[in-house]
């Protein structure tokens, strides 16, 4: 993303906070876990664009 | 002869400094400071009949009412053209030197023009709307810009052809003009490759798009106490497209409010995105923009607050310059509702 500097990464493009191959309580907490990485990163200093990456 | 009438703020007019900045709009007859040097410049062709002025504080918080006073101090000056500044790299000033131009133009269909310094605020404000000349950003500046202004300025005012910005020495515009060429497309690339090859200076057709580097912001210290905003590109607006918002090259953006709204529901929106297959949002629209788990962490106190409207946009084919100033709106906005975190989806 142009001039993003805390980027985390989504699930894919078409669902980037989702995944249908999980039942609805497991999607939920993907999409938790991926909030909590974007908060997380929110909370960390950075110099420069930044990926904060998390295992899926 | 030619009628000019000239703006200037009031550090330029000579009456003062920053605890003068609030001065109301005024007109003095003939020339005033940088005047003279617009007026040797100008060498007899037209003449400076009045100078209109204006604190920058003024100016800054009365932009429209400042304007319009402006317009009727200097309207009975029956000017054929105005000048304004050069503003150099001052915000304040450069903002009320484009403003001045545009409604000037505007509302009294003559042209304008101003310098400034590419990093003055006013510069992406009136680009794209009057012709701005570059300048340094001091107004040690000042002998080289102004004859440039001046020699734009005749030209509009005889109504002659105004060539390319490289030419004339303006700020580009943004206008897309079509000329013919007596070179293929191929043969053009092809020269302009030689020369790139050569070490040689050449000017592309297509310029690229002038990516910012943005300065981080400082990390949130108390996410407990934070309010945060959720943003999204990903076309995500109530049924209805009540914005009209495009599906492709999005000149808007829309708010939406999530009061009371504990996760979005798939029969309240829909997806006004041609960039991507939407089905998976539509079927579950916090797959987009998270409203469920952001309630979630609200309870739990993991965060302050969730921003009480989420916006959103399309992006896709989108122009930057558009983009740019959506972002700015948006920001302002956030930061004026105490928003200290943004969460941005995009698909």
């Amino acid at each position: 993303m142009v001039g993003s500097n805390r980027i985390v990464r989504g699930n894919k493009i078409v669902n980037p906070l989702g995944n249908t191959d999980l039942d609805p309580q497991n999607e939920k907490e993907l999409r938790r876990a991926i909030v909590e990485n974007a908060l997380q990163a929110l909370q960390t200093e950075v110099a420069e664009q930044t990926l904060f990456d998390q295992p899926m | 002869m030619l009628r000019v009438v000239h703006y200037l703020n009031q550090f330029f007019a000579g009456i003062g400094g920053e605890e003068k900045a609030e001065t109301g709009p005024q007109v003095r007859d003939g020339f005033l400071g940088p005047g003279r040097a617009i007026q040797n410049a100008l060498a007899g062709r037209a003449e400076i009949v009045a100078t209109v002025i204006c604190g920058d504080n003024y100016f800054a918080e009365n932009i429209d009412r400042a304007s319009e006073e402006l317009v009727r101090l200097l309207a009975p000056f029956k000017p054929d053209l105005l000048i304004a500044g050069p503003a150099f790299a001052a915000g304040r000033y450069g903002i009320a030197c484009g403003a001045v131009c545009q409604v000037v133009r505007n509302q009294m269909g003559i042209p304008a023009v101003t310098g400034m310094h590419e990093e003055n605020p006013g510069l992406d404000l009136y680009r794209n709307e009057i012709y701005i000349i570059p300048t340094e950003p001091t107004a040690r500046g000042m002998n080289v810009a102004i004859p440039k202004m001046v020699n734009l300025a005749l030209k509009l005012v005889a109504k002659e052809k105004i060539g390319r910005p490289v030419e004339e020495g303006y700020f580009p515009r943004g206008l897309l003009v079509n000329e013919t060429s007596d070179q293929t497309g191929a043969e053009r690339a092809v020269s302009m490759l030689l020369k790139k090859l050569g070490a040689q200076s050449f000017e592309s057709e297509v310029p690229r798009p002038n990516y910012d580097q943005v300065k981080p912001a400082p990390r949130i210290e108390d996410i407990r106490r934070a309010k945060i905003a959720l943003v999204t590109d990903g076309g995500l607006v109530p049924k209805g497209n009540p914005d009209e918002i495009e599906m492709r090259t999005a000149t808007r953006f829309g708010k939406y409010a999530l009061s009371g709204v504990e996760s979005l529901r798939p029969e309240d929106y829909e997806v006004r995105h041609m960039g991507y297959d939407s089905v998976f949002i539509r079927q579950d629209p916090n797959r987009l923009v998270p409203v469920d788990v952001m309630r979630d962490l609200e309870r739990e106190g993991v965060i302050g607050k969730l921003h009480e409207e989420f916006y959103s946009t399309t992006g896709v084919a989108n122009i930057v310059e558009t983009m740019r100033r959506m972002g700015q709106r948006i920001a302002e906005e956030l930061k004026g509702n105490g928003v200290s975190g943004v969460i941005l989806t995009s698909t």
